[in-house]
């Protein structure tokens, strides 16, 4: 529960000083996340560098720096009958808000209630150049300046540390109820996409095991008059089977470490491949996890961003299989290049998790 | 600017003219001077600049060509949707070409299943919604200018409307754009998923200005028409008061679709141009939209309404049919010219402020109209904090725009000492780049330089806005400690037109 930026700050001053390579620790919970580390980095760890700085119920916003486990936030919004609306997964109780912000990582209600991009409304970060740095703020709207605040998410904390963080936050819905329905892959996609176009409070779909799983959340009435038109069996312990698929605690998680898990994000409405491993189709169909076989390698990764791009989006080699190589779908040229430079114009000694989005970054 | 330096403006302009009428229709290269008066600024018309020249290109293999041939040339290229910005955003280069995407207008698929529409920039952002709306679907963010606005230029701004607090800005539906980088290279940014790999560079580009590239087609989000809006009209009489029953909605764990303050003045203007049934005697004015299925609706409604009256609303009034409802939001959304007719003219401002701070900074905004003798009405997205108000002059009257400009930047500073910013929807473009040093400190300014350089190494994608040098904030810095409290000392800017 305290403020040690300034040491953060000064252990980056000396590691520019000496162009010695840092590796950001938050929690540590995601580091299966991302390509291996290179070795010789030094760690910076945001552990200490926790605790709420504000909250206000009524504004709807929450300030807290970036080493703050996100159980804290939840138990603290928790007393106001509000929630971190991007249903972030908790992989561990040390899972910090930086981490998760840098790894742009949301749960099941991400297409009705937003990611944790859609919901950051300003940052503290510390830039290669060991600058302490404040953009966006503590209001919902703010376009003076570039977005540098959202343009962290996803980065896996290349571009800079990040320090403290605000965000939107939303009342929980009053009432929530899951329904199941019995279907395959492709109808369930079907079923999915036609829901969503309605106009009822759905906040969760996803598909496992030739089951589709529905939620509905928002105010009672509205919640249980869509529930009697939609059918399906009501589905018990619901509010668990969504906090393990949002933390990747159901069975279909649980494979063996070498068996690669493949996320796919694409079009809602994309055909499903036929592929040997399993499915798990999440966010009303626009994140679908893919369990491979052991001994996946480059070739297979290819064709795996071959689908992706077919289904419209992208693929990353979310855990386990060969992370020496690259995880994330490669980029064109072009990309590459504006990626390299961004890099540079927050980093230019490349002090920050070297190769670890990227081995070209 | 000199004899001999326009004089080489209009020698270079008809050599790069004919360069451009090679591969676009050559009547939409335009280079005569009443055919370029239009251009010459964007909706906030106390900002303008003649182009040396302006083009309409119809195909991206166009654009591209011109971006070459600009870059090549180290000619300004300043892109231009509707022009409705208020903040100079589009206002030209006189030495620079503004690139108008206006021929790109076309809807270029939706997608009723994904839930998504591409379209091209041009496309007006009304104009989405009402394709959409034969699917049950319709775009989100809806400024007031939607009917003439541009999907390209709300990229540009980050626009919002009066549905963010619940549906977001365009940055929350937006899933990917095709850009043009300054040297004509093509990029694909985002998918058809909703997140990508790596650095969020969408997020980076929404709101860029035209400092970073040119959008050429892009890829929205569609949100389903919800079964039933209704909205609820208050009265208080104080703006505290009113301030308080805005926390309390959210309090209750209601996210209106839209909730709307006014203060006693615009609730006059409006209400003699509307018509809209609104209590001309109450100090403050809410307007609060509930909308989604029916059930919830009127569950929320009647909410709302007793929470009206418990805080001790002076009136309330709710819609009970499409037409009362179209009436109620009327009068706000023809704010802005109902204000234009009480006054010759308006400055509208654009800060987003902590809501619990409200009441402090309606105060200090009375207390500075007095002092500078100019008259502010005020609407406000309170939901979201974003704060617009109105300030009354008259143009006509020596040195009152430039005492309207210092109330005005006065206000942005106040927004951002009580934890707010200067702009929430509108853009810095030339207007408020006097007020940036007041939000970003020297190292977060340089930040932002290097950014604009990856795109746009030397700057000649719209130079002058959105971000200072350093060197005009040092400027900026020894103007302001020899300002003299309201002596109508404002600083000059560049391009400030003079109204004859
Ligand atoms: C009466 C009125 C009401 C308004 N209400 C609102 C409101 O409620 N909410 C709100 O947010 N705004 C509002 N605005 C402001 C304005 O309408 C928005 O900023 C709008 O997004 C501007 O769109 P445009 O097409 O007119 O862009 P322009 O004014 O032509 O350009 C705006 C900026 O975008 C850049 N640009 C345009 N097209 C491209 C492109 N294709 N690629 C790259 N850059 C580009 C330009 O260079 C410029 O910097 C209002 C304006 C008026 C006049």
């Amino acid at each position: 529960m305290s403020d040690i930026s300034s040491q953060l700050q000064e252990q980056i001053l000396t590691a520019a000083a000496e162009k010695q390579p840092l590796q950001i620790v938050g929690g540590g919970t995601k580091a299966f996340m991302g390509r291996q580390i290179e070795p010789g980095q030094e760690i910076l760890s945001l552990a200490g560098h926790s605790g709420i700085v504000s909250y206000h119920p009524v504004e709807l916003v929450l300030t807290a720096r970036a080493g703050t486990p996100l159980i804290e936030l939840e138990a603290a919004l928790n007393e106001h009958n509000q929630m971190l609306s991007f249903e972030p997964p908790v992989f561990g109780e040390t899972a910090t808000l930086g981490g998760t912000l840098a790894c742009n990582l949301s749960g099941p209600g991400r297409p009705w209630w937003g990611s944790v991009r859609d919901q950051v409304l300003g940052i503290k970060m510390i830039n290669g150049l060991g600058e302490h740095l404040r953009f966006g703020g503590q209001v919902m709207k703010n376009v003076a300046g570039y977005d540098v605040s959202r343009l962290q998410a996803g980065a896996l904390g290349t571009l800079g540390v990040l320090t403290e963080v605000s965000l939107k936050v939303l009342p929980k819905p009053s009432d929530s109820r899951t329904l199941v329905f019995e279907a395959g892959a492709d109808e369930a996609l079907s079923i999915m996409n036609r829901r969503a176009a309605e106009p009822k409070p759905l906040s969760g779909a996803c598909w496992l095991d030739g089951k589709l799983y529905l939620r509905l959340s928002g105010a009672h009435s509205a919640v249980a008059s869509t529930a009697g038109y939609w059918g399906g069996k009501p589905l018990e312990y619901a509010e668990d089977f969504w906090q393990q698929l949002r933390d990747q605690q159901l069975p279909f998680f649980n494979a063996a470490s070498e068996q690669p898990l493949w996320r796919f994000s694409v079009n809602p409405t994309a055909r499903i491949p036929r592929l040997d491993g399993r499915w798990l189709i999440d966010w009303g169909g626009a994140q679908r996890w893919y369990l491979g076989q052991e001994g996946q390698g480059p070739a297979d990764k290819a064709e795996m961003e071959r689908l992706a791009a077919a289904a419209g989006g992208q693929v990353s080699l979310f855990r386990g299989g060969d992370r020496s190589a690259e995880v994330m779908h490669s980029q064109p040229e072009a990309m590459q290049r504006l990626q390299q430079r961004l890099k540079q114009a927050f980093d230019p000694d490349g002090l920050f998790n070297r190769g670890r989005l990227y081995s070209w970054m | 600017m000199s004899q001999a330096e326009t004089t080489g403006i209009k020698r270079n302009r008809q050599a790069l003219a004919e360069r451009f009428r090679a591969f676009i229709d050559p009547e939409y290269v335009i280079s005569d001077d009443e055919t370029l008066k239009p251009y010459e600024c964007d909706g906030l018309s106390v900002y303008c600049e003649m182009p040396m020249l302006v083009v309409l290109p119809e195909t991206v293999e166009q654009v591209q060509k011109v971006l070459q041939i600009c870059h090549a040339e180290g000619v300004p290229v300043v892109a231009r949707g509707a022009g409705t910005g208020l903040c100079a955003g589009a206002m030209p280069h006189p030495e620079g070409v503004v690139l108008s995407l206006a021929k790109f207008n076309r809807i270029l698929e939706i997608d009723p299943l994904a839930r998504a529409a591409r379209v091209q920039p041009g496309v007006r952002n009304l104009a989405i919604s009402e394709a959409a709306n034969a699917h049950g679907l319709y775009y989100g963010p809806d400024p007031s200018s939607q009917i003439a606005c541009t999907i390209g230029g709300n990229v540009a701004e980050n626009s919002g409307g009066v549905h963010c607090l619940k549906y977001g800005l365009t940055v929350h539906n937006l899933l990917g754009v095709e850009l043009l980088t300054v040297e004509g290279e093509r990029l694909s940014i985002g998918s058809e998923g909703l997140d990508n790999c790596g650095a969020d560079l969408l997020a980076l580009l929404t709101g860029s200005e035209g400092l970073l590239g040119i959008v050429t087609e892009i890829r929205v989000k569609l949100l389903p028409t919800p079964e039933v809006a209704q909205v609820v009209m208050a009265g208080f009489d104080s703006v505290q008061t009113a301030g308080d029953a805005v926390g309390s909605i959210i309090a209750e764990g209601i996210i209106p679709g839209g909730l709307e303050m006014m203060d006693s003045h615009a609730i006059v203007a409006a209400e003699a141009y509307a018509k809209a049934g609104y209590p001309v005697d109450a100090q403050a004015l809410l307007l609060c939209e509930v909308d989604g299925t029916e059930e919830e609706v009127h569950e929320h409604i009647d909410a709302v309404e007793a929470l009206f009256r418990r805080l001790g609303a002076t009136s309330v009034r709710t819609s009970h049919s499409e037409e009362e409802r179209a009436r109620l939001w009327k009068g706000r959304k023809s704010a802005f010219p109902a204000v234009g007719r009480i006054s010759p003219d308006y400055y509208c401002m654009d800060g987003t402020i902590p809501r619990s701070q409200l009441a402090h900074v309606l105060t200090e905004m009375d207390r500075m109209s007095q002092a500078y003798g100019l008259r502010v009405a005020n609407v406000f997205h309170a939901g979201d904090g974003n704060l617009h108000p109105l300030i009354l002059f008259d143009a006509n009257r020596p040195g009152e725009l430039e005492r309207t400009e210092e109330f005005g930047a006065k206000i942005l500073e106040l927004c951002v000492e009580v934890g707010g910013c200067i702009t929430g929807e509108h853009g810095v473009g030339v207007e408020k780049i006097r007020q940036m040093p007041k939000q970003f400190n020297e190292q977060e300014l340089a930040q932002f330089h290097r950014i604009k350089a990856v795109f746009d190494p030397d700057a000649t994608l719209n130079p002058g806005k959105g971000v200072p040098t350093l060197r005009q904030c040092q400027e900026y810095r020894s103007l302001d400690m020899n300002i003299e409290p309201n002596a109508g000392a404002a600083a000059q800017h560049n391009g400030r037109c003079s109204h004859e």
